[in-house]
């Protein structure tokens, strides 16, 4: 049995950026202590000496040659910014 | 945890004894490719903002990544240039933070299963003594853009052009225990990864970086608790960083305090390091495997095909210089401490035997030559090797110069002094100039006559038994040719004439 409590709840929004409300800690901590249970189903399975599975069809990691082939589109990639200058994303000062 | 013995020697004395220190490095280094670790977007140094980012680099939604090969070619060649094991699969994990450089919100990592597991590193600590210093593993990553806070009051610009490049995250066992060591370690496995051209281990572009986890003891006691510096983009702060991190926690040790574990940046210039608090809670990475990306995999012929593509690495480099040519242990190491060095020496000695030298015979004069003559000569002039004026056919002309008695080594020096000015030949020089030694001992015995009847004091004291004063005639011998004499014949034409 999984148990999800507030606190767990708050700092995983918080490492998400989601901004709950203290009302709203409790509900989401049920909903997702019943998902977890949902999922542990799985672990009534016997899984002994049985390979972990990285794809349900028997694929491989595909890879590429070392190309420029992408690229040159400032344009496009600053497009949805809300706020540029001189070609960089402008965003709120992030300074430590 | 086993640690190596610290033969170190360096302790810090605190008010209440002396305390050893523990270091571990991370170092992230680029791999050298011409596009990024999973888009095809230009990895160079230097451009225009936001312009060498594809839609994948961005993180734009849908966008799927694809492994670059040179890459991961890259990562297995360095893991077998330090002898370390090479894992034919290796999983991609997603590294979860939120910063503003990072539109993923995830950094592609490798967590639980790096492509290259544990190696060795011997560092050169100086009169000849050697230290093994253990990696725990090497994994290939994303870099991650980089944010500018100094261009504006209230904003930060965003570049994305590293976003996306190929690291290598090459990380040590707490097996340092100097700032010497550290740096020892740095400048080691810089030279390799330029050797083998992994990486350009340019540090002021940023190419490589270290992360260096600190803690402190005193002798006997278990681990103290670390403290990791980030970001430390030199040698010379390295070694700041270190010294400066050491002292503060024995002040906090010996205040009755106790070290928290956390991320600390290096300032230099106030020469302190100070928490990065707000870093500390993104420390819960929630690593997971990347849905995006299936297990790295490859056969062992792609490690042979990595392995065959490995040069002459340069502790085999120095070993053969020494054992095969004679040079000392101190000029071999000068000479592989950077491939261009070694690489001028070797042509230098081709160029040699192409001239028809015994090089066995010249080695050690070449590498004096370069070691002495032309690096000094350039650094001087505030350039690197491959900025030479003096290249290797005009070296190897010069040296011949002086092997077949055309010039003395004294004259030598003036030539190449006008060599590295102007570029000429060494032979064009020696012609224009008149500085051809002379070996007519006609001419010699004419000129030491000349002096000997110009000295009647200095001869008359040599006959009474200063004999010392060879020496003296030999040098005004000398300065009346201007150098041009051939020394070993001068003394051979002057004792008998001295002795009467």
């Amino acid at each position: 049995m999984s148990n999800i409590n507030e606190d767990t709840v708050a700092r995983i929004a918080r490492l998400a950026r989601l901004k709950l409300e203290p009302e709203q800690l409790a509900p989401m901590a049920t909903e997702l202590t019943s998902i977890l249970d949902w999922v542990e189903q799985l672990g009534e399975v016997d899984t002994d000496g049985i390979e972990p599975m990285a794809s349900p069809v028997d694929a491989k990691l595909v890879w590429r040659d070392d190309a420029v082939s992408d690229g040159n589109i400032q344009d496009k990639v600053l497009k949805n910014a809300p706020r540029r200058e001189y070609g960089f994303f402008a965003v709120p000062k992030v300074i430590e | 945890m086993e640690l190596p013995p610290n033969i170190s020697g360096y302790r810090i004395a605190g008010a209440t004894g002396d305390f050893e220190v523990v270091i571990g490095m991370e170092v992230h280094a680029q791999v050298t490719s011409k596009s990024k670790l999973f888009s095809g977007a230009a990895t160079e140094f230097g451009a225009e903002p936001n312009a060498q980012v594809s839609l994948v680099d961005a993180a734009m939604p849908g966008m799927l990544p694809t492994i670059n090969r040179e890459c991961v070619r890259q990562a297995v060649r360095t893991g077998l240039a330090l002898g370390a094991e090479i894992n034919r699969f290796s999983v991609f994990d997603r590294k979860n933070y939120f910063y503003a450089d990072l539109p993923q919100g995830y950094q592609i990592s490798q967590f639980k299963h790096p492509v290259v597991g544990e190696g060795t590193i011997v560092i050169d600590l100086g009169e000849g003594k050697h230290k093994d210093v253990g990696v725990e593993r090497i994994h290939l990553e994303q870099d991650a853009g980089k944010s500018m806070h100094d261009q504006h009051p209230d904003l930060t610009f965003v570049d994305l052009n590293r976003s996306g490049v190929a690291l290598m995250e090459i990380v040590s066992k707490p097996h340092l225990n100097s700032p010497d060591e550290a740096g020892a370690y740095l400048t080691k496995l810089r030279t390799i990864l330029r050797y083998i051209g992994s990486c350009d281990g340019n540090m002021e572009q940023g190419s490589m970086r270290a992360d260096v986890n600190v803690s402190v003891r005193r002798e006997g006691e278990p681990l103290g608790t670390r403290c990791e510096i980030k970001n430390v983009n030199s040698i010379r702060f390295v070694r700041q960083a270190i010294e400066v991190e050491a002292r503060r926690q024995i002040d906090v040790i010996e205040a009755g305090g106790s070290v928290d574990q956390e991320t600390r940046l290096f300032d230099p210039v106030k020469g302190e390091t100070r928490s990065m608090r707000s870093k500390e809670e993104a420390h819960d990475y929630r690593y997971f495997p990347d849905p995006d990306l299936l297990p790295l995999e490859f056969d062992d012929g792609f490690i042979d095909a990595a392995r065959d593509s490995l040069p002459e690495l340069p502790d085999d480099k120095r070993a053969r210089l020494v054992s095969t040519l004679g040079l000392s242990d101190y000029n071999a190491s000068v000479l592989v401490a950077e491939k261009e060095s070694a690489d001028y020496f070797e042509a230098l000695l081709a160029a040699l035997a192409d001239r028809g030298a015994d090089t066995s015979k010249l080695a050690q004069k070449a590498a004096n030559w370069v070691i002495g003559d032309l690096f000094g000569a350039l650094n001087k002039a505030g350039k690197s090797i491959t900025e030479t004026p003096v290249g290797v056919d005009a070296g190897a002309q010069l040296l011949m110069l002086i092997d077949e008695g055309t010039i003395s080594g004294r004259i030598a020096k003036d030539v190449f002094e006008i060599m590295f000015e102007t570029g000429d030949s060494p032979a064009k020089i020696v012609e224009e100039k008149g500085l051809k030694q002379v070996s007519d001992t006609g001419e010699i015995e004419a000129i030491i006559d000349q002096v000997i009847a110009e000295n009647p004091g200095q001869l008359a004291q040599y006959r009474d038994g200063k004999t010392k004063l060879q020496g003296f005639f030999v040098g005004q011998v000398m300065k009346a040719t201007g150098g041009k004499a051939n020394p070993a014949m001068v003394n051979q034409l002057l004792k008998p004439k001295l002795d009467g």
